[in-house]
């Protein structure tokens, strides 16, 4: 069995028998929300929206992994390729409902893209139409941090942003991770 | 009174419902006329716009509870940086609630009208779902008490009652035993007055403004043994309001 079909698995069983639900247009309208205060709140400076987003991600990701490997109960990924099908197939199942396509490896296996066919945090949006929104905000910036936050608090310091957003007028939702490093432990100073 | 100024520092981004697309509409054709640059927005060749999803397709549809709770402990966490104290912080917590309240106001009929029409068909209905817009106050605190809470928590409020003071006739109290949002949400001793259910607050202040009726809404913790999370909202009308009420009720409107 390839490690994408056991991932589908597991996040299948988690979602059904692990995860409390609550209404997804809950989620979806606060989430909402929250993009909107910060488009106001930075003045429709969509850049630094962005980075407020990914910036509120990574604090949710630092703490969300936590939650993923109480649920999950998964042991450490063999290599990155793994690290992709946990992430598309058991993470975001378990915490949004869907699953991403894993694909556009890189040949040196460090690079892939998830295409998202849904997402939940855009149902209902459509960004304002002001000439820039739809050039430089990238709604759904959170979930870039959350990855990297996440993958930071498992070893792996990663980078990812999104290239395409139906939101945009694109056809996909596209968004691009790469390994940076692996991050060596490293023992506090004061200890033998 | 405050409604339009609220409504016109409305988000720029529609997030729930029809309503949505028609105030961007008009704030876009403000910005057009200002910038004169933008050529609409553009859309995905395989018509995956909001236009094109029927409404009802994220009715029943769930997310993990925990998805919630992150999010909206960072969107306190984040108003938290930004103001001067619990008020302060509510009335924030407040106006993020207020534009979703408006928006689901015209979900709320939408999904309402459709469901009523089948039913009436069937049977005579008992629903608590009024089929149209409240135009009493106690019709539109059953929309909040039953159908709007249960849109957004599964599940109606817990209890709705009238002040039984003489003096303050316009004010409502409907009752959350263990609010959803409050589930992981802990408070510092010091600032125990507050109460993030403020979120919660504001989306009814928004339906009931939707409504047209004038209201202030705010949270208060009133826990008990069994209900330590125990939250009342407290609605006062406006004086309009309370008028208007006057009028209907001579006039036999219900």
């Amino acid at each position: 069995m390839s490690s994408a079909t056991k991932a589908s698995r597991i996040g299948e069983e988690l979602w059904k028998t692990r995860v409390d639900k609550v209404n997804a247009e809950l989620v979806t309208l606060t989430y909402g929300t929250i993009v909107a205060q910060l488009c106001q709140d930075y003045d429709g400076n969509y850049q630094e929206v962005n980075k407020q987003l990914e910036k509120m991600g990574y604090n949710i990701g630092m703490r969300l992994i936590e939650d993923f490997l109480a649920k999950s109960n998964v042991g450490r990924c063999a290599n990155f390729r793994e690290t992709a099908d946990m992430i598309s197939k058991v993470g975001f199942r378990i915490f949004l409902n869907i699953a991403p396509t894993v694909t556009n490896w890189t040949s040196d296996n460090n690079q892939f893209s998830l295409i998202f066919d849904e997402n939940p945090l855009a149902d209902f949006v459509e960004l304002p139409d002001d000439g820039r929104a739809q050039d430089e905000l990238w709604f759904s910036n959170i979930l870039c941090g959350v990855l990297r936050g996440a993958l930071e608090m498992v070893q792996m310091q990663i980078e990812a942003h999104f290239v395409s957003d139906v939101l945009r007028g694109d056809d996909t939702t596209e968004m691009r991770v790469s390994l940076v490093r692996y991050i060596e432990d490293e023992m506090p100073p004061d200890e033998e | 009174m405050t409604q339009p100024a609220r409504h016109a520092a409305m988000l720029s981004i529609s997030n729930g419902g029809p309503n949505a697309v028609a105030v961007d509409k008009q704030q876009s054709q403000h910005i057009h006329t200002q910038s004169q640059s933008s050529q609409g927005l553009r859309v995905p060749s395989n018509r995956k716009t909001i236009y094109d999803r029927h409404l009802n397709r994220s009715r029943s549809a769930e997310l993990s509870r925990a998805s919630f709770a992150f999010l909206f402990a960072e969107m306190v966490t984040y108003a938290q940086r930004r103001v001067t104290g619990i008020q302060d912080l509510e009335r924030r917590l407040n106006e993020q609630g207020y534009p979703l309240g408006l928006r689901l106001l015209d979900l709320l009929y939408y999904r309402t009208m459709a469901s009523s029409t089948s039913s009436s068909l069937s049977s005579s209905s008992t629903s608590a779902a009024p089929p149209n817009r409240p135009l009493r106050i106690l019709p539109l605190l059953h929309l909040i008490h039953g159908p709007l809470w249960r849109l957004l928590f599964n599940r109606p409020a817990d209890a709705l009652e009238h002040s039984v003071s003489p003096e303050t006739p316009n004010e409502y109290m409907i009752t959350d035993n263990d609010p959803l949002v409050n589930t992981y949400i802990s408070v510092p001793k010091e600032m125990s007055m507050l109460n993030c259910a403020a979120f919660v607050a504001g989306i009814i202040e928004g339906v009931c403004d939707g409504c047209g009726f004038e209201a202030k809404v705010t949270a208060h913790n009133q826990p008990t043994e069994m209900w330590p999370g125990r939250t009342i909202f407290l609605l006062r009308f406006g004086e309009s309001v309370m008028e208007r009420e006057k009028v209907l009720e001579r006039a036999g409107v219900k």
